[in-house]
This record gives structure tokens, C-alpha cells and sequence, in this order.
């Protein structure tokens, strides 16, 4: 069994590029294939997944493993799914301090800063949209409190001379939406 | 205590911290990391912190765990990148391991659904930030401005159409248009 978890979320950890989004579609994959959860206990593991604060896939591979063997099964899952970035990263980390410099190395970089700077603006838009325009219509409560996050975290610096910290940006929005939505 | 180890409870710290504040995942974190470790401590510069970025896109697994890995090793070695990973990792762990075992309802509170539906909306402000940093800093030239309007075009047009669009698909692209234009620009006996 925790043989199997290791395995399972190593894979997970080893073929999710760009995040939590992507790597979910993955981790459901896994999870049927497997038969770890019904379906419908997948499906409120990803939202409470998406809703803690950590990783995306370090959130979901500790509720899976745990939910299937205890503590240690939380232990094991978790550790597979990072293993591999760990690893990656380190290797990576050595070899791209000798090859900065090299003109071929800087110019894939640039390229691929241009498309991560678009992903992201993408991931961004998509979301505020997301947010915003609800499944019948303009949520325009959730639009005006995005106003009001956006106009506190991007007008702190001109108007305060001090800027917004994300955390700060955070537990404003927290406590907002308990206000707002919480009753 | 001595410095060293004194700097890896402070990567840990750190990284603890952004673990515990973090949510939605990757991206929404990249400002926190470049408000802790680039604007506060220096502990990278804005050209790693950019780097660093196009790294965590462009590897597997999840962007948090190679974030924490790349500052940790770049300040104090294997044993910094251990710290900081370990410290990324340890709030979500403890969080999770929690509501798991313990709290079964937890999504049906209803002032814990209203913070999250409020943090939702702040994850969305703390990504665009965090992209219209990187485009800032980007080089002022057709290609890379070219590049960036394209996978945003791409992937919102994927959104659109309910199509699935892998992003390592861009990012190969991206590299691949790039090198290409070196070697056409090196053929006409000019740098980029």
C-alpha cells in the first residue's frame, strides 16, 4: 500500500509541469486508476486541497495518503510528490551556473521568461474572470471587492508611501470575505 | 548560535511563512518569494528571482518545492535547499493532516467558506502582480513581447474553446523560436 502511494505520487510529482492546476487533472487520473477514493470524496479533496494555504499537490497527496494509511501514508505521499522537483531543481541549479553566459543559454531563457510572463498574465485573467462573471451572470459583489483588494494593493505604495505585503493583501481578503460572505 | 545554522532557521522561517500564507498554489506565491527574499532580504536578485521563475515553469513538480529548493541552494547549499523545502512543505502537511483526520465538514463552515471565497479573489490580484512584474523586467524587443502575446493569446483562446492546451508545449516554442532566431541572426554576422 505504501509502496503503491510512493509510486503513484512520485509519477504525479515527476510529470506535472506548471503547478497545482495542472498536476490535478493528473492526481485524479492516479486516483482512479487506482481506486484510492470514490468519486465523490476526489472531488472534496481538491476543494479543500485548493483552499489551504501550500501547494496544490503537496495539499492533495497528504489528504490522499493519510485518508488511505494513516500518518504514514500522508508521510510517504508527500515525500514522493516532491522528491522529484527537489532533485530536478538541485541538478539544474549546478549546471545552469556554468552555462549563464553562454548566448544560446540566454536567449532560451528569454524565450521562455516571454511564455512563462504570458502563462501567468493567462492564469491571471482567467481567474479574475472566473471570479467575476458567475455561472448566470456579472457577480458584481465579487467584482466590487476585487476593485477594492486591487486598489489597496496596487495604491498602497503611491498613496501611503508603504507598500501592501502579500500576506497582509491575504488576511485582508479573509477577513472581507468572512464579513461578506460568511453570514 | 553559529551563522550557518542560524541562516537555515531563517530559510525555514521564511519559507514556513510563505507555506502557511499561500494559497491557490504556484503562482500566487511568487510574490510572496519576491517580497521575502528579493525586496526584503536580497537574498536573490531580480534576475534569479526571474530565472528562478522560468525554472519552476519549465520542471516538474510543484512550483512551491522548486522555489524553496533553488533559494535554500542558493543561500547555504544542499542543507539550505533541505530547509527551505522542508519548511514549505511542513505547514500545508500539519494543515492537511488535520482536516483529514479530524475535521470532516470543514468546507461546510460557513465563515471558513467566506475567508476562502475573499482569499480567492486577493489569489487572483497577487498573480496578475506577479506577471506584470516579470513583463516589466522583460527586454524591450519584438521577439520576447512578440512571445508573450502569443502564449497569452494561446491559452486564453484554449480557455475559450474548452481545449486542452498543455503549457510544456509553449514553453518548448518559445525556446525553440528563440535559439532559431539567434542562429538566423548569427548567420547574418550579428548578435541578437
Amino acid at each position: 500500500m505504501l509502496l503503491e502511494l510512493f509510486w503513484g505520487f512520485l509519477r504525479v510529482g515527476l510529470f506535472s509541469f506548471g503547478g497545482g492546476y495542472a498536476a490535478v487533472a493528473l492526481i485524479r487520473e492516479q486516483v482512479r486508476a487506482s481506486g484510492w477514493l470514490t468519486e465523490e470524496l476526489l472531488s472534496y479533496v481538491i476543494a479543500v486541497s485548493e483552499s489551504t494555504p501550500g501547494p496544490i499537490m503537496v495539499n492533495l497527496a497528504t489528504f490522499v495518503g493519510s485518508k488511505q494509511a494513516g500518518i504514514p501514508g500522508a508521510l510517504v505521499a508527500t515525500l514522493a510528490v516532491v522528491l522529484p522537483a527537489f532533485v530536478i531543481i538541485l541538478v539544474l541549479t549546478a549546471v545552469l551556473d556554468r552555462f549563464l553566459g553562454n548566448p544560446w543559454v540566454e536567449a532560451a531563457l528569454t524565450g521562455l521568461k516571454a511564455c512563462v510572463t504570458g502563462l501567468i498574465l493567462a492564469t491571471a485573467l482567467e481567474m479574475l474572470a472566473a471570479n467575476t462573471l458567475g455561472q448566470s451572470g456579472p457577480d458584481w459583489t465579487a467584482a466590487a471587492l476585487t476593485l477594492a483588494l486591487g486598489a489597496v494593493y496596487f495604491g498602497a505604495k503611491p498613496v501611503l508611501k508603504k507598500k501592501c505585503s502579500p500576506i497582509a493583501l491575504i488576511v485582508i481578503a479573509a477577513l472581507l470575505g468572512m464579513a461578506v460572505y460568511g453570514r | 548560535m553559529r551563522p550557518k545554522t542560524k541562516l537555515l532557521w531563517e530559510l525555514f522561517g521564511v519559507f514556513f511563512r510563505i507555506g502557511l500564507f499561500t494559497f491557490g498554489g504556484g503562482y500566487a506565491m511568487i510574490s510572496l518569494i519576491d517580497e521575502a527574499c528579493v525586496e526584503k532580504r536580497a537574498w536573490i536578485s531580480h534576475e534569479d528571482m526571474d530565472r528562478l521563475v522560468v525554472l519552476a515553469e519549465s520542471t516538474p513538480g510543484p512550483v512551491a518545492i522548486n522555489c524553496a529548493t533553488f533559494v535554500g541552494k542558493r543561500q547555504a547549499g544542499i542543507a539550505g535547499a533541505l530547509s527551505a523545502t522542508f519548511g514549505m512543505v511542513l505547514p500545508s502537511f500539519l494543515v492537511i493532516l488535520l482536516i483529514s483526520r479530524y475535521l470532516d465538514r470543514f468546507l461546510e463552515l460557513r465563515l471558513v467558506a467566506g475567508a476562502f471565497r475573499g482569499v480567492k479573489l486577493a489569489v487572483a490580484i497577487l498573480i496578475l502582480d506577479a506577471g506584470l512584474r516579470m513583463m516589466k523586467r522583460l527586454p524591450r524587443k519584438p521577439l520576447p513581447l512578440g512571445i508573450l502575446l502569443v502564449a497569452l493569446g494561446a491559452m486564453l483562446a484554449a480557455e475559450l474553446l474548452a481545449l486542452r492546451l498543455s503549457s510544456v508545449v509553449l514553453l518548448l516554442g518559445a525556446a525553440a523560436v528563440s535559439l532559431l532566431a539567434l542562429a538566423c541572426a548569427r548567420r547574418k554576422g550579428g548578435g541578437l
